[in-house]
Order: structure tokens, then C-alpha cells, then sequence
């Protein structure tokens, strides 16, 4: 049993690790995001979850499963929401991007996001050229 | 070696790496919305390590504690995020 948790906490260690470097190494806000959301939360995930077959009782495995379940339930949404903010406020993408899907879609005065391009002047964001 | 010294050991000091790896990020961010992102990481490494020392103490009493860093975690990305776009929209 101590083998398994031993494994367990070793996986998550290292996704943490794997998410930090990510956050130094990768180019982009953007990617930085992906990482913060992906990584670290398996990594987080695993640690909690050897925590819990470590103590094998009710109250501390209904705590980690409600930290584990907060964390997954919220790491989308913010990552949704700061994404969202750091393409408004002008962030560039990297530059070996091929395409960038929301060019021209996002309305630059009303935030508001729309299915084609539209290309009337001064009221989209156009990352290549800002 | 036993679980309690594995973790003491060789646990530990990779998660304080890794904090201070997201620390360099956090202050040399280039953009605010890095340093957002730095932050939530860095509070979720927090709650991580907030585990692997409740394995070493051998309580469980500060589990509590991670629940609400999570919760102030997800609210501050929530509210910098908010104040980040309204400050670019214009009416």
C-alpha cells in the first residue's frame, strides 16, 4: 500500500514540476494557460488523492474530493476568463502560430463574439497588426 | 526509507522548486495577465503541498485550509479577470 501511494505522490510531483517548467519554457500567455489548467490540476489531482488512500478514513477522503472537485470544476472557468481578458487586452499570439482562430470575430468596442468576420474598421481586433 | 522520510525528503523540495520556478514567471511575467496565471499556479502548488505535509505531520486538520486557498484561488482569478477586460472595453 505504501508502494502505491509512493507512486501515486511521485506522478503528481511531477506533474507539478512539469507545470512549472512549462510556465517558465513556453512562449505564449496563451500556452501558459493550457499548462496552468492541464498539468497542474492532474498533478494536484494525484497528490490529493494519495493524501487520501495515505489516511484511508471518511473525513479526510470527503475533504480531498471536495478540494479535487472544486479544482476541477473551476480550473476551466478561469482559465476561460483569463484567456478571454489577455486576447482584449492585446496580448499577441506566438509567432510561429498558424492561424489564429478568433481574428476579426471578437468586437473590439462591445466585447461581443461574432461567427464570421467582420470587417468593419476600428471595431475588431486584429492581432497581426496591432 | 519510509513514506514520511520519502516525502520529507525528496517530495517536498521538488514542489519548493517548482515554487520557485512560477515565482521567476511571476516576476518577470511580460504581460498582467502572466502574472494572473502565475498566481493561480502558484496557490494550486500550494493546496499540493498543503498535502504532502499533511502526510509528513500526520494530521489531517489542515486540509481545511487548502479547501479555501482553492476557493480563493478560482475568486481572484474570477475578479482580475473581470477588472482586466473592463479596463479595455470601452462603451
Amino acid at each position: 500500500m505504501n508502494i502505491f501511494i509512493g507512486v501515486i505522490i511521485t506522478l503528481g510531483t511531477l506533474f507539478v514540476l512539469l507545470a512549472a517548467v512549462g510556465l517558465i519554457r513556453m512562449p505564449d500567455t496563451y500556452l501558459r494557460i493550457s499548462v496552468n489548467t492541464k498539468a497542474a490540476t492532474l498533478g494536484v489531482g494525484l497528490l490529493l488523492g494519495g493524501v487520501a488512500f495515505y489516511f484511508y478514513d471518511l473525513s479526510t477522503t470527503s475533504r480531498t474530493f471536495v478540494i479535487v472537485l472544486f479544482l476541477f470544476l473551476t480550473a476551466p472557468v478561469g482559465a476561460h476568463l483569463i484567456g478571454r481578458a489577455s486576447y482584449f487586452i492585446g496580448n499577441k499570439l506566438w509567432d510561429k502560430s498558424k492561424m489564429d482562430d478568433l481574428q476579426g470575430k471578437y468586437q473590439k468596442n462591445s466585447h461581443v463574439l461574432k461567427s464570421e468576420i467582420d470587417d468593419t474598421p476600428e471595431d475588431n481586433v486584429d492581432h497581426t497588426k496591432m | 526509507m519510509t513514506l514520511v522520510e520519502y516525502c520529507r525528503i525528496v517530495i517536498l523540495p521538488v514542489l519548493a522548486f517548482s515554487v520557485i520556478l512560477i515565482l521567476i514567471r511571476f516576476f518577470r511575467g511580460p504581460s498582467i495577465a502572466d502574472r494572473i496565471v502565475a498566481l493561480d499556479l502558484l496557490i494550486t502548488t500550494g493546496i499540493g503541498i498543503i498535502g504532502v505535509y499533511t502526510i509528513t505531520s500526520g494530521s489531517s486538520t489542515l486540509l481545511d485550509t487548502g479547501m479555501i486557498l482553492a476557493l480563493i484561488a478560482f475568486l481572484s482569478t474570477v475578479a482580475l479577470s473581470y477588472y482586466l477586460e473592463r479596463r479595455s472595453k470601452k462603451k
